[in-house]
């Protein structure tokens, strides 16, 4: 590491404005330090004292902080209840707890990592994410704008009622994850939104597909919904699966994680 | 950058570089049972307390403990010892180097769960990684020493 200047921000506005230099970089977790190849930036900005590191309910909606901690969300009661134990499942195989305690929600989506199991639970769920500058938008199209020097504050769920379910698939546990995979059907019209991510990149979600599900949510319904989402995806190969494979196994968790909604077995 | 923090109840003001990471610090006070094993924050060979709770050290910046109460398994001698002892009844020491992780994060464990489950115990535990045991001799260990800490309590 070459960190010359460490700035515990005051507020939003001064992390923001010493965080448009090339060589800055804003702290989260910190967990990144270590990952691979990646450039620690000279200015390393902490936003640790800004008060960031609460949830909050309201009527419709979570609003969770960006320094908020992986364990904590996955202690939280409230969550847990909300997603029938799927942000739980998509938890707790990420490394051990010391590091969930370390790692941060802002860190983890704004990363927008290939092989996060956070990024495709989330993006099942109704979220935004509230950027100091841009504001709200949705987590979905988050994902697909490029990295900019702007600061996630706020992960926004709404309370849209739905159930949801996780799978990931590893090659050992505590390991990075061969695939990802995150189901929710809204309660009130039935629509199915599913993600999948470490295709190796990073997850995105799928809408379509909801003709399908017209007539019910028949096995031969579910069949033809999981080749729809593998036809619709781009697989790609590295050290832990090849694309062929990535892309068959999706197949499975999908029709894993929705029979498990249908049948309402969350949280086997 | 001067900053304030404890280690293991001490007091300490000094003047650290930006980018000193909490392990390197520690090592260089004497806490050698602080150690690095995999570079890549993941295999709990590190693990501290900051604040009570259990993180990895290679991944700390120094500042960031700033004002913060840091123990190690120095810090915790007389727990450490007894949680040792069982682990030389049941032989699960073996080659020994994951152990200063793996003890601080048992003890972090019976302070955060009350009589966990063996699911639960190997969920608190997963980020520790031993290359010897196989871990079914730390699940003896665990057990034998749950049970007398809730033989402890009941008494």
């Amino acid at each position: 590491m070459n960190i010359t200047h460490y700035v515990k921000a005051e507020s939003l506005e001064e992390a923001y404005t010493l965080n448009q230099k090339k060589t800055a970089a804003i702290l989260g977790g910190g967990c990144w330090l270590r990952l691979g190849q990646q450039r620690v930036g000279r200015t390393i900005i902490d936003l640790e004292k800004l008060g960031l590191d609460k949830i909050e309910e309201t009527k419709n909606e979570f609003i969770i902080g960006c320094m908020v901690s992986l364990r904590r969300l996955e202690l939280s009661k409230e969550l847990d209840e909300f997603t029938n134990g799927a942000l739980q499942e998509s938890l707790h195989h990420i490394v051990g707890t010391q590091f969930r305690n370390m790692a941060t929600i802002g860190g983890s989506l704004f990363g927008r990592f290939g092989f996060s199991d956070v990024l495709t639970c989330f993006l099942v769920l109704d979220t935004e994410v509230e950027l100091y500058k841009a504001g709200r938008v949705s987590l979905a199209e988050f994902v697909r704008i490029n990295h900019d020097k702007d600061i996630i504050v706020r992960v926004i769920v709404k309370k849209t009622p739905k159930v949801v379910a996780y799978e990931s698939l590893r090659l050992s546990a505590t390991d990075f994850p061969v695939l990802t995979c995150a189901v929710s059907k809204d309660t009130d019209d039935g629509v199915v939104h599913c993600a999948i991510g470490a295709r190796p990149v990073k997850a995105e979600l799928f809408r379509e597909g909801q003709e399908f599900f017209a007539g019910g949510f028949s096995a031969e319904a579910i069949k033809k919904y999981a080749a729809c989402v593998q036809d619709s995806f781009a697989f790609g190969s590295n050290i832990r699966a090849s694309a062929a494979y990535r892309k068959d196994m999706t197949g499975v968790l999908i029709t894993r994680v929705l029979t498990k909604i249908m049948a309402g077995r969350y949280r086997e | 950058m001067i900053i304030q923090y404890w280690i293991n109840g001490e007091k300490v003001i000094g003047d650290i570089a930006p980018d000193l990471v909490l392990l390197d610090l520690l090592r260089s006070k004497g806490c050698y049972s602080v150690k690095c094993g995999c570079e890549t924050t993941n295999c709990g060979l590190c693990t501290v307390w900051i604040d009570g709770t259990p993180m990895l050290s290679c991944a700390v910046p120094v500042p960031r403990i700033e004002g913060r109460h840091v123990t190690t398994l120095e810090g915790l001698q007389k727990e450490a010892t007894e949680f040792a002892q069982f682990m030389g009844a049941e032989g699960s020491d073996q080659c020994g180097f994951c152990n200063p992780g793996f003890v601080m994060n048992v003890l972090a464990m019976v302070r955060e769960l009350k009589d966990p489950t063996e699911e639960e115990i190997k969920e608190y535990l997963a980020g520790n990684l031993c290359r010897c045991t196989g871990y079914t001799s730390h699940m003896r260990v665990l057990r034998s020493y749950l049970a007398k800490r809730q033989k402890k309590v009941k008494s």
